[in-house]
């Protein structure tokens, strides 16, 4: 026992290790908040194409030798996010195929640059790292402690402020619109959150890993709870309550950081879907 | 005073036109039924003035704010698994009326409490909006326009899935409204009731008839339609 709390204490004297714990708790509010509007306008998806993109957008900031990757990863995100979901709401355009596609491409292009341009000696490391995550946690910057909280906050105040029309919009987007709610600027603006999300959080959980944590505890709210504001909050609370024992567990067990986080929310989503089973009764599935 | 002009209207899905020629004046304290056999283009004309639509030929001048509008779709495409509960769903109706306010204030809360009243569903306040019957479903989304009227409420069969006595009072509710100021526009396969409340008709057809309810009693299309459904109501279909 003694011995576990002397891993946690060695690795919280750390910076690095208080930079994980912020970053992860914060990266996985923003995430869980955006995921219950995700999930109900059954966009997951565009999570995970996105986050094959962002990877491909890396790659060729790597390759480039960018001081700063963000400066090219995230405006690219961006406006792949927008594009998934124009084409998305487009029923002309076959958005499922489209989105395939684009992640399949951004993969294939971003691995081969990687190799073709040799930029480090460990090209396999480095693209496992940022399609897994990093192994430790201790690879956190300062600069990306401050560019979470900035995130954080921004998406917390506009998740606030704007939580009775994102509500509209997600619940009817026609009554929304039709009543005056500007919704495509709604969609744009969620579409930017996701897309700086999922930009920050590749370097907690790495690419692949990033829609779970978008979309798990959305999933896991819904079961138990029936109304937006709880779903909201209790979402929030299983995301981050999930991410802060999964960064303590990787420092105790020594185990890959965001492998750890979504374990502990595929468990977490287990035991409320046997909660909502119970709830319900079990008549019903 | 005139709130929507109607011109030279042709309207309809990616230039199929399925509804055209249309001209009419909605004025304050009309009341337009639009009547017409499934698949003439009532929704999609309905869609269109709301700008959920573009017109395909024509125009329409609104003198209104498109947040004064109130409406009631035919079907909506909530998810089965949507977590709402009817209070949060009423309550969204007034969203156009905040602008920049975050938030619901007290009057709007105790204004939705009375429309909950209104349709007879006080009692469902806190239940989950997917776990209700279709009836009751209906109503919930009629109490989300009664919010969100505040001049003009557009609806689309408000009497989809009512039983008798929810539908007779669901009439003098309507009727109520457009004393007290508001304008409606409504679609209903109920003639008899439509001839009975509203000031004036609008026959889906092609070409399409629009005039006073007078106007509409002397023309011909009245006898034609008139003959062919002795009774009136048609009934929707349930899109339940
Ligand atoms: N999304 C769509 N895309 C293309 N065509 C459509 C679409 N929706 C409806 N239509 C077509 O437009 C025509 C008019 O449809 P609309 O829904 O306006 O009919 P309606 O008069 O409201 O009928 P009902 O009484 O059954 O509600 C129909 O022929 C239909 O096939
Ligand atoms: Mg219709």
């Amino acid at each position: 026992m003694n011995n576990i709390f002397e891993t946690i204490g060695y690795y919280l004297s750390l910076p690095m290790g208080r930079y994980a714990l912020i970053v992860g708790v914060l990266i996985a509010l923003c995430a869980s908040l955006l995921g219950v509007t995700l999930v109900l306008k059954r966009f997951s998806f565009i999570g995970d194409g996105l986050s094959h993109t962002a990877f491909g957008a890396l790659a060729v900031a790597t390759v480039t030798g960018l001081t700063n990757n963000y400066i090219l990863v995230l405006p690219l995100t961006i406006l792949s996010a927008i594009i998934l979901l124009k084409t998305s709401q487009n029923k002309k355009i076959n958005g499922d195929a489209l989105i395939a596609i684009l992640s399949v491409s951004a993969l294939a292009i971003g691995y081969l640059l990687l190799n073709v341009f040799h930029v480090s000696s460990n090209v396999s490391g480095d693209v496992c790292s940022t399609l897994f995550g990093s192994y430790s946690i201790l690879t956190l910057s300062i600069s990306d402690v401050w560019i979470s909280i900035i995130l954080s906050v921004c998406v917390i105040t506009f998740f606030t402020l704007f939580y009775n029309k994102i509500f509209a919009v997600t619940f009817d987007e026609n009554f929304a619109k039709a009543s005056g709610t500007k919704t495509e600027w709604y969609n744009i603006i969620i579409a930017t959150i996701i897309a700086v999300v999922i930009v920050v959080a590749m370097n907690l959980v790495g690419s692949l890993l990033v829609s779970a944590l978008i979309i798990f505890p959305a999933l896991s709210a819904m079961r138990v709870y029936k109304s937006f504001l709880s779903v909201t909050i209790c979402s929030g609370i299983i995301s981050v309550v999930c991410t802060f024992v999964g960064i303590l567990s990787s420092m105790l067990l020594s185990t890959p950081v965001g492998a750890t986080i979504i374990v502990i929310d595929i468990l977490c989503f287990f035991a409320f879907y046997i909660i909502g089973l119970a709830l319900r009764g079990k008549s019903e599935v | 005073m005139n709130l929507i002009k109607v011109k030279n209207l042709s309207v309809g899905y990616d230039k199929k036109i399925v509804l055209e020629n249309l001209n009419f004046d909605i004025n304050e304290k009309d009341y337009i039924c639009i009547v017409g056999e499934n698949g003439t283009g009532k929704s999609t004309l309905i869609k269109t003035i709301l700008g959920l639509l573009s017109p395909i030929k024509g125009t329409i001048e609104y003198n209104i704010s498109r947040n004064e509008i109130g409406y009631l779709p035919q079907q909506t495409s909530v998810q089965k698994d949507f977590p709402a509960t009817v209070m949060e769903v009423v309550m969204s109706g007034f969203q156009n009326r905040c602008k920049f306010r975050p938030f619901y204030n007290k009057e709007e809360k105790q204004e939705a409490r009375t429309n909950l009243a209104k349709l007879n569903i006080a009692n469902l306040e806190k239940q989950c909006y997917r776990e209700l019957s279709g009836g009751q479903q209906q109503r919930v989304l009629l109490a989300r326009a009664l919010c969100s009227a505040q001049k003009i409420l557009l609806l689309d069969e408000p009497i989809t899935g009512l039983d008798p006595l929810a539908t007779q009072e669901m009439y003098a509710l309507i009727k109520g409204l457009n004393q007290s100021g508001i304008t409606i526009i409504m679609i209903s396969h109920d003639i008899k009731c439509a001839l009975k409340d509203a000031s004036h008709i609008l026959f889906a057809t092609n070409p399409p008839f629009y005039g006073t309810k007078t106007e509409y009693e002397k023309s011909d299309l009245h006898k034609k339609y008139n003959t062919h459904h002795v009774g009136g109501h048609i009934g929707g279909h349930d899109d339940e």
